[in-house]
């Protein structure tokens, strides 16, 4: 059986959050719809909250520093993504956005994922298609059709709204697929391998 | 082992009284550091170069050949020389001409720059900076090395019987090392012509410098140069230094907080984890050097950055003055005791010229 690993972007900021709690629901129905495809997965979370100060450092130094290089790690080493951010004055936060303007150049290329947003009004829910869907193309990743918005009102009466659960249910689907049918995710290329092109050769193509 | 220091030149207001320098007064402080560094010891200067503000070293040679007149043993250096927007007719005509009037102390640092605006004041696109690195160095090189060049590149226009004068001095050129902080093709441009590689080894951490200096070594003996820990390298590195070591953090926190670069990010003592950076005691600072060893191997040279953020001229003398006094005097003793026979010294203008002429260098250093 092989073994896939999510990695799962929260950018919720208060303690429990919706952000999280989505974003959680988004994973038992990702490793659900895995394992009905006959595969396991690990899961590794990574909160942003915790990285707050670590992002705000990175844009000042240019280099991530050890925790935030875990994250970054986690999250480009994965099979899938699960990435969910609250919507902040009509877009994704600030904190979310900033985890991937410290990424390198191409380092989610391919990679399956799968789009959350919370908020507290369903007027918000045209974020994640005029916002984060466009930056997940800017970065080439593999966006799965389905993009998953809770509202205040999704969550309202204590239970959880059924179609609310069938989006999910949805969208853990088509990320499933994705990420089912893609071999395992290697690392990037190591740019310190020895080069490709000579350096003669380089020279010679002037 | 050469030691020194390097400055980027920049004028900065001190933030402890919000005045900043005039350009004269930051002028003749770089040069004031320079006389300072051969008085207490040290064996190299190196000076940026920069065409921005608040930089003031665009013209490297000028300050360059003034130091040279003032002082007798002192290697000039430079931190970096920009390969890459600079005309390499210009470069090879005035280093040459350094050369001359510094008796032979002369060798330069390339780099690319990194200052984006820069390029197209000078005809240049940053999105060519490796090609131009690669094509105006191996300009560069014919230029030192053949009295008559014919030549045409991408670049610049092309050149017709051209000979750059002055010829170097004894008709060796100046010795070359290269920067980079993470591009592997300036390591491999480096190791490719046996030239030295320099790692700015300030502002990223450590494992930033390994990877590249692992690299360069690695590509340095694929070409038929020698061993890999044969391979020339430098290293930069950033101290604050102070005979009690609290005394060095509360002195120097207010410059860290306010530097240009990394200024208003992690903490002191956070960014001291994690790059390269050493406030502390003469003792702190010497353990910490020694440290570098541990992951680049042997190496050739090491310049400090000690002048930056607003640092005041009479701080910056004292600290000359504490790393000739104790710092590197022990480093000079415990890296020379460390080092295998077989490792070169830095090349100098007395080994490059023993070496072309066939003569087995006293330094051991190669050509």
């Amino acid at each position: 059986m092989t073994t896939r690993t999510l990695a799962v972007l929260s950018a919720g900021l208060s303690v429990p959050s919706s952000t999280r709690l989505l974003a959680d629901r988004l994973t038992t129905a990702t490793v659900a719809a895995l394992q009905a495809r006959g595969e396991d997965a690990t899961v590794e979370v990574v909160e942003l909250r915790a990285h707050a100060h670590d992002l705000a450092d990175a844009l000042v130094t240019g280099f991530p520093n050890a925790a935030l290089r875990t994250a970054i790690d986690t999250v480009v080493g994965a099979d899938g993504l699960i990435a969910v951010t609250p919507v902040f004055s009509a877009s994704y936060s600030g904190l979310f956005k900033t985890f991937f303007d410290v990424l390198e150049v191409g380092a989610l290329t391919g990679k399956p994922a799968l789009l959350g947003a919370t908020a507290g009004s369903p007027r918000h829910s045209l974020v994640l298609e005029h916002a984060v869907r466009p930056l997940f193309s800017y970065l080439r990743a593999l966006s799965v059709p389905t993009a998953v918005f809770a509202a205040s009102d999704d969550w309202a009466g204590g239970g959880v709204d059924q179609s609310l659960s069938e989006r999910i249910d949805r969208a853990a689907g088509e990320l499933a697929g994705l990420v089912a049918g893609q071999p395992v995710t290697s690392r990037p290329a190591d740019p310190f391998a020895d080069p490709t092109t000579s350096f003669e050769d380089l020279l010679r193509g002037q | 082992m050469q030691f020194g220091v390097f400055t980027v030149g920049d004028v900065t207001p001190d933030p402890t009284t919000g005045r900043a320098p005039t350009e004269a007064e930051r002028i003749k402080a770089m040069i004031a550091i320079a006389l300072k560094a051969e008085e207490v010891g040290l064996d190299v200067f190196a000076m940026g170069e920069h065409h921005n503000p608040p930089f003031v070293p665009s013209s490297p040679t000028t300050a360059l050949g003034y130091i040279a007149a003032r002082t007798s043993t002192l290697q000039l250096s430079t931190a970096v020389t920009l390969i890459t927007t600079n005309d390499p007719v210009k470069i090879a005509e005035d280093y040459a001409m350094l050369q001359h009037v510094s008796d032979g102390r002369v060798d330069l640092t390339m780099g690319r720059g990194n200052t984006g605006p820069v390029y197209p004041w000078f005809g240049k696109d940053i999105r060519d900076g490796i090609p131009l690195a690669v094509e105006n160095y191996q300009l560069l090189r014919r230029l030192w090395r053949e009295d008559v060049v014919d030549w045409s590149g991408q670049f610049r226009t092309p050149l017709q019987g051209f000979t750059s004068t002055p010829r170097p001095l004894d008709g060796v050129p100046p010795f070359v090392w290269h920067g980079s902080i993470r591009s592997p093709q300036i390591a491999e441009q480096a190791a490719f012509y046996g030239d030295g590689f320099f790692h700015n080894h300030i502002f990223w951490p450590k494992e930033h410098t390994q990877r590249m200096v692992e690299y360069y070594r690695r590509r340095y003996a694929h070409y038929g140069h020698g061993d890999p820990d044969q391979a020339i390298v430098g290293l930069g590195g950033q101290v604050f230094i102070r005979k009690n070591s609290q005394d060095a953090v509360r002195e120097f926190r207010p410059y860290f907080d306010n530097a240009p670069v990394y200024g208003h990010g992690p903490s002191l003592e956070d960014f001291s984890s994690q790059t390269p950076l050493t406030v502390g005691s003469p003792e702190q600072v010497i353990e910490r050097t020694l440290g570098f060893r541990d992951y680049v191997g042997d190496y050739q040279r090491q310049l400090f950055l000690i002048d930056h953020a607003g640092l005041p001229l009479k701080t910056v003398l004292e600290q000359l003055d504490l790393l000739g006094e104790e710092v590197v005097p022990v480093l000079r003793r415990e890296f020379a005791a460390l080092k295998p026979a077989h490792v070169p010294e830095a090349p100098t203008h007395a080994s490059l010229v023993a070496a072309a002429a066939g003569v087995p260098a006293v330094t051991g250093a190669q050509a």
